[in-house]
């Protein structure tokens, strides 16, 4: 086994056909076994695959943005669980993109954030608000429902919304720390929900318990986004500009600050990082991805109501930043695939699968022993063991180290203004 | 750092390795039927897990029940039934994930579900979708059915029934005149409390309170304070037993001697169970009638019992006849088509078109929009700390 | 509006109370281990709920057995309190052991991912276990001590109304204050509670001083876990009815008291404790009154939270802590 990773590792060639190889086969599986939740996942799996080849990451990119747009939407559209496989993808997505905001919070900036969720509640109510006959109870003017051609419009809205709620959420950070703020994002998370749950009196803005249902679907040029496949390809637009938005971040000066608040933040302070203004900033731009994506499960799901954003979904997002590795851009999106894969299908398709054995009388177990009763059991575990095995997540966080001596010859000859890095040996793990 | 990234590789294969191991055969399970003929797959959807997994279970178990008693009919059909349970966990999130799944089962021909409304809304979308039928045993929200989608049934009271079924015989049997009215803010109980608010305001009764309280809470004094310095004659509660008893034990505990009421969410033996004693001069709304009174029910109560050793729920009688509703139409959409697997276009519509059938506990026939014709309520009382509570009334359309 | 107030309010103060000396117990775990691991121990709201279960599962083997009516209630009682505090007590210890000594050089923040994983695994356990047993996880105890009280404030001033309660509400608020004026005097005047204060304020000068760390920490741990499973006991008899999830909201409402005293500090524990059990007693019956109907009972947690907010902004330490100047 060691001999054939040291062989295969630098080997570029070998890599490609055995990842193009491995496409192939899964993808070949998926098509012809029609519904087969293994192929499925098999074919996933060849992304992370691709994460690990020594390819240079503009071919990585090309190659995961032809398996995710072209050969998964195409290999699985022919079975009969196609729609149900887009479901999934498009959940995974949504829950990427938001455990990529609370990175943000969480893994760069070290904020402890425990009501995240309510970014996703601010969203999600921003577009269903509008997109149902709510807002003529307290729109003077206008109306309702707004089209579903408003609905990319409201992307941006949810954005600056959320955003707008991450700042004033932020204004207490200035003053408490560490496991205070863990609390204060708690109970401004569980505000929120409340709110929401309430706001049905005096005037009627979130109808309340009863939730807003037949939320307008988005649309274009007449087209109208129904299925699960076509939110799908909304959502993998979103998740580009989110994965491109956060890498950008995460080597700029603002997530230079961002990381140096998180390891110390009075030495961060004495280098001069304005305290206030870098953590105000990865609130709010943690909190425009959920808002974002809340206003996409808005149209999805077609229905908004407070339950969907309950303290357990904002633990069940901090798990897949830990899960996936705290500050690690790869990580937490593997993490947020997992997790959502895991309770989404795999717990679901195991319990039945065991439902009917047991019916079957093949074998017996308890009913209270249900795997899919058992997520907070299965979450509980995760957390303890990463947390003492491998309190770096599963694709650990890298931070770039810089060749001292390139660095002072940068510095001699101001016109070689690029700075190398040693792109293989320089990043550690 | 090559032994590491291929250490890494190794662990991230072998986590999702076994993560596949176990839905390797569930993947395959699709097609694999056996025994006589073509499976027809039936799905229930209910919150096994969670807060109110104990009414999503009844409601299974109740399915569950009705289904095996049908095998054999559908054996000679040339059939298999199967039932696929899913649990929705009361999150509408889940609820419509799985309606994907089971919209994309084509051996799955029809959905007994949900508890919550809250799921069932977005869920019916789904099922609309792919022309799933669903016939719903718990839904009383109007909004269900008043979509107008062509799957969507219910063969219980809608809130809009229950409600004012509840306020008429509060305030002209009961004489209630000052009434309190509690909520446990979900979707089923602001429903519900609405409803009757709505009604009790009509028929001249004054409305003293309209209070909130929290599921999963325990303690609900501060909102009985108010019921003391308010003296009502009546209490309204729209919720779930589990708050329900725990608000009559502490009224009783406070000297709240005045009945209190409740819906269908009450109808539960944990109700007694939580609140004991202090359930005496409690009514509650149901669209069951007494399961004990009828030889039916005696029946499925002995068989229920006898199966799951567990006592029968309310909501168990529900599923139970949801589930032969389904079946019926099942049934009728195969003998139209020649004892071929029927379209579930075709099972959408026998379903919708069934009329005068009668369950263990309900009469079931649907009108135009899905609701049940036949919806009647019963009025119970408690006198004595026993479930169910004794039959005191009959209201119908 | 005030007179309304004011006649209600004997009633919102016992409520209060016994709601409010709850919150105090188990607040004083939270700040327990604060003080000495600056760890916000989530599963402590659990071993609250696991203690009512133990405990509720006692009573009723001992009812079962016959043994209840064969002594006074309250010996039994005070039996089941003593042999469940001991049991989760252990388990504390366990757990710390297991899941949070490993950690201990860790940052902050995986610690305390570690604890929400405890809390998440023993909710889960409980209800297995329970669910096993008796197909349903919601657990109802014998019904003991349901004598009701009437004290007569009507008798005072016309103006106030009478204020209601049970045996078991005269004994909870016995046995908390016991409880919290033991460990006052435990952590104060005794040698390990001497122990216990040094190595909360400096771990490594207190392990110089001849204290050995993990025993104190060990100790803490017991003790908090201890309270923490006697006021379970103490709640199933108060409400009744329990659930796995009980731990949960109001562990949560627990620590959210602790900080409001200003976690670490145990007599601060006590006082938001109270506090915050009266303020929300207050919150659900009044808030109709005093916005006008706007604002229902159903806000009373969002006023919690929202006073929660506000003092940590005013006073970050909390109003009975004292402010600590970061070391650099």
């Amino acid at each position: 086994m060691q001999k054939l990773t040291s062989k295969l590792k630098g080997n570029k060639m070998a890599q490609v056909i055995l990842l193009v190889l491995y496409v192939l086969v899964t993808s070949l599986s998926l098509y012809l076994a029609q519904a087969s939740v293994t192929a499925f996942l098999l074919l996933l799996f060849s992304l992370l695959l691709l994460y690990y080849t020594d390819l240079s990451n503009r071919l990585k990119w090309v190659i995961a943005g032809v398996v995710l747009v072209g050969v998964i939407p195409f290999v699985a559209s022919t079975g009969p669980s196609y729609q149900s496989y887009m479901e999934v993808a498009t959940v995974v997505g949504i829950y990427v993109a938001m455990a990529l905001g609370l990175n943000i919070v969480v893994g760069l900036a070290g904020l402890l954030d425990l009501g995240f969720v309510a970014f996703f509640a601010i969203g999600a109510y921003t577009y269903g608000i509008f997109a149902t006959g709510q807002a003529a109870n307290f729109m003077p003017f206008g109306t309702f429902p707004l089209s579903g051609g408003t609905f990319w419009i409201f992307i941006l809205i949810g954005c600056f919304i959320a955003a707008l709620f991450g700042i004033l959420l932020g204004i207490p950070v200035l003053r408490v720390k560490g496991d205070y703020l863990a609390i204060v994002t708690l109970g401004f998370g569980e505000i929120i929900r409340i709110v929401f749950n309430n706001l049905d009196k005096p005037v009627n803005i979130t109808n309340g318990a009863m939730g807003l249902a037949s939320v307008q679907p988005p649309e274009i040029f007449g087209f109208q986004f129904i299925y699960p496949n076509q939110f799908y390809y909304i959502v993998l637009g979103i998740l580009l500009f989110v994965i491109l938005a956060v890498r950008r971040f995460e080597f700029s000066k603002i997530g230079r600050s961002w990381k140096a608040v998180r390891e110390n933040e009075i030495a961060a302070q004495s280098m001069g990082i304005h305290l206030v203004r870098t953590k105000l900033l990865a609130f709010a731009i943690g909190a425009s991805f959920s808002g974002m994506m809340g206003v996409v499960f808005a149209a999805k799901q077609t229905f908004v109501d407070p339950t969907s954003f309950t303290l357990l979904e904002s633990i069940t997002i901090l798990v897949m930043v830990i899960l996936g590795g705290m500050g690690s851009v790869p990580g937490v999106i593997l993490g947020a695939a997992v997790v959502t894969i895991l309770n989404l299908q795999v717990l679901t398709e195991v319990t039945n699968y065991l439902n009917q054995l047991n019916m079957d009388g093949v074998i017996s177990f308890p009913e209270a022993l249900a795997p899919a009763k058992m997520q907070r059991f299965i979450f509980g575990a995760i957390l303890i063991i990463f947390a003492i095995y491998r309190p770096q997540g599963l694709i650990p966080a890298k931070n770039p180290v810089f060749d001292e001596n390139a660095l002072k010859e940068g510095a001699k000859n101001h016109r070689k203004e690029k700075i190398t890095i040693d792109q293989d040996k320089g990043f550690q793990a | 750092m090559g032994m590491k990234r291929g250490l890494k590789v190794l662990a991230a294969s072998a986590l999702s390795l076994g993560l596949l191991a176990g839905c390797n055969a569930s993947g395959g399970s699709g097609s694999s039927g056996g025994g006589s003929g073509k499976v027809i797959k039936i799905a229930t959807q209910t919150p096994l897990s969670g807060g109110s997994a104990t009414l999503g279970e009844s409601i299974k178990l109740g399915a569950q029940l009705a289904l095996e008693e049908n095998k054999d009919k559908f054996d000679k059909l040339g059939y298999k039934l199967q039932l696929v349970p899913y649990d929705d966990q009361g999150d509408p999130k889940k609820g419509v994930a799985n309606a994907n799944i089971i919209g994309s089962d084509k051996a799955i021909l029809g959905v007994v579900g949900h508890l919550n409304s809250g799921v069932s809304i977005p869920s019916s979308e789904v099922y609309e979708k792919y022309k799933v039928p669903m016939v719903s045993p718990a839904n009383t929200a109007t909004e269900v059915t008043d979509r107008g989608l062509k799957t969507v049934n219910r063969i219980c009271a809608r809130d809009d029934f229950q409600g004012p079924a509840g306020a008429d015989y509060a305030i002209n049997k009961l004489g209630a005149k000052k009434i309190f009215v509690v909520q446990d803010k979900t979707a089923y109980g602001t429903g519900l409390a609405d409803a009757f608010k709505k009604a009790a305001e009509d028929a001249g009764a004054e409305v003293v309170g309209y209070e909130g309280i929290t599921v999963g809470e325990k303690d609900f004094n501060g909102v009985l304070t108010q019921v003391l310095s308010k003296k009502p004659d009546l209490v309204f509660f729209g919720g779930l037993y589990t708050e329900g008893g725990q608000l009559i034990r502490q009224a009783r505990d406070k000297g709240i001697d005045i009945p209190f009421m409740g819906g269908d969410g009450m109808d539960s033996s944990t109700l007694v169970e939580i609140a004991g004693d202090a359930v005496k001069n409690v009514y509650y709304t149901s669209v069951a009638a007494d399961a004990s009174k009828t030889s039916e029910g005696q029946a499925f109560s002995t068989k229920y019992k006898e199966k799951f050793n567990k006592n029968v729920e309310s909501y168990s009688a529900y599923g139970y006849d949801s589930m032969s509703v389904l079946l019926k139409g099942l049934e009728a959409a195969i003998k139209g088509n020649d004892g071929k697997l029927p379209a579930r276009e075709k099972v959408t519509e026998e379903v919708r078109k069934v009329q005068d059938f009668q369950g263990v506990v309900t009469k079931v026939g649907f009108d135009d929009k899905g609701d049940n014709k036949y919806a009647k309520v019963y009025i119970y009382k408690f006198s004595e700390p026993k479930y169910p509570g004794v039959q005191d009334g009959e209201i119908s359309k | 509006m005030l007179a309304d107030i004011l006649h209600s309010l004997p009633q919102v103060l016992v409520d209060g109370l016994a709601l409010g000396a709850i919150y105090a117990v188990i607040a004083l775990g939270y700040t327990m281990v604060y003080g000495i691991l600056e760890l916000i121990n989530f599963a402590h709201g659990e071993i609250f709920m696991t203690g009512a279960f133990i405990g509720v599962a006692m009573l009723i083997l001992m009812t079962g057995m016959g043994w209840i009516a064969s002594m006074p209630a309250i010996l039994a009682l005070i039996l089941v309190l003593i042999a469940t505090s001991i049991l989760t007590g252990f388990m504390g210890v366990g757990i710390e052991r297991l899941a949070y000594r490993p950690l201990r050089n860790s940052p902050k923040l995986i610690t305390l991912i570690s604890a929400i994983g405890v809390s998440f695994l023993l909710q889960d356990l409980v209800r297995f276990i329970t669910e096993y047993k008796r197909g349903n996880y919601i657990l109802t105890g014998p019904s003991m001590f349901t004598e009701k009280f009437t004290i007569k404030f009507s008798s005072l001033s016309s103006s106030f109304s009478d204020a209601f309660f049970k045996t078991s509400t005269l004994i909870l608020v016995v046995a908390v204050v016991i409880m919290m004026i033991g460990l006052d005097f435990f952590v104060n005047k005794t040698k390990w509670g001497m122990a216990m204060r040094a190595v909360a304020q400096d771990r490594e000068t207190a392990s110089l001083m001849s204290i050995n760390v993990n025993k104190v920490i060990s100790l803490t741990f017991f003790i908090g876990s201890a309270l923490g499973g006697a006021t379970g006991v103490l709640f199933a008899v108060q409400y009744g009815t329990i659930d796995p999830y009980i731990g949960f909201i109001l562990g949560l409402k627990a620590f959210t008291a602790a900080v409001l005293g200003g976690i670490g500090n145990i007599r601060g524990a006590m006082a938001g404790g109270i506090m915050l059990g009266l303020l929300e007693m207050f919150a659900a019956s009044n808030l109709k009154l005093l916005t006008g109907g706007v604002f229902g009972a159903e806000y009373k947690d969002v006023f919690a939270f929202a006073i929660l907010i506000v003092v940590l902004i005013f006073k970050p330490e909390g109003l009975f802590g004292k402010a600590v100047t970061e070391k650099v």
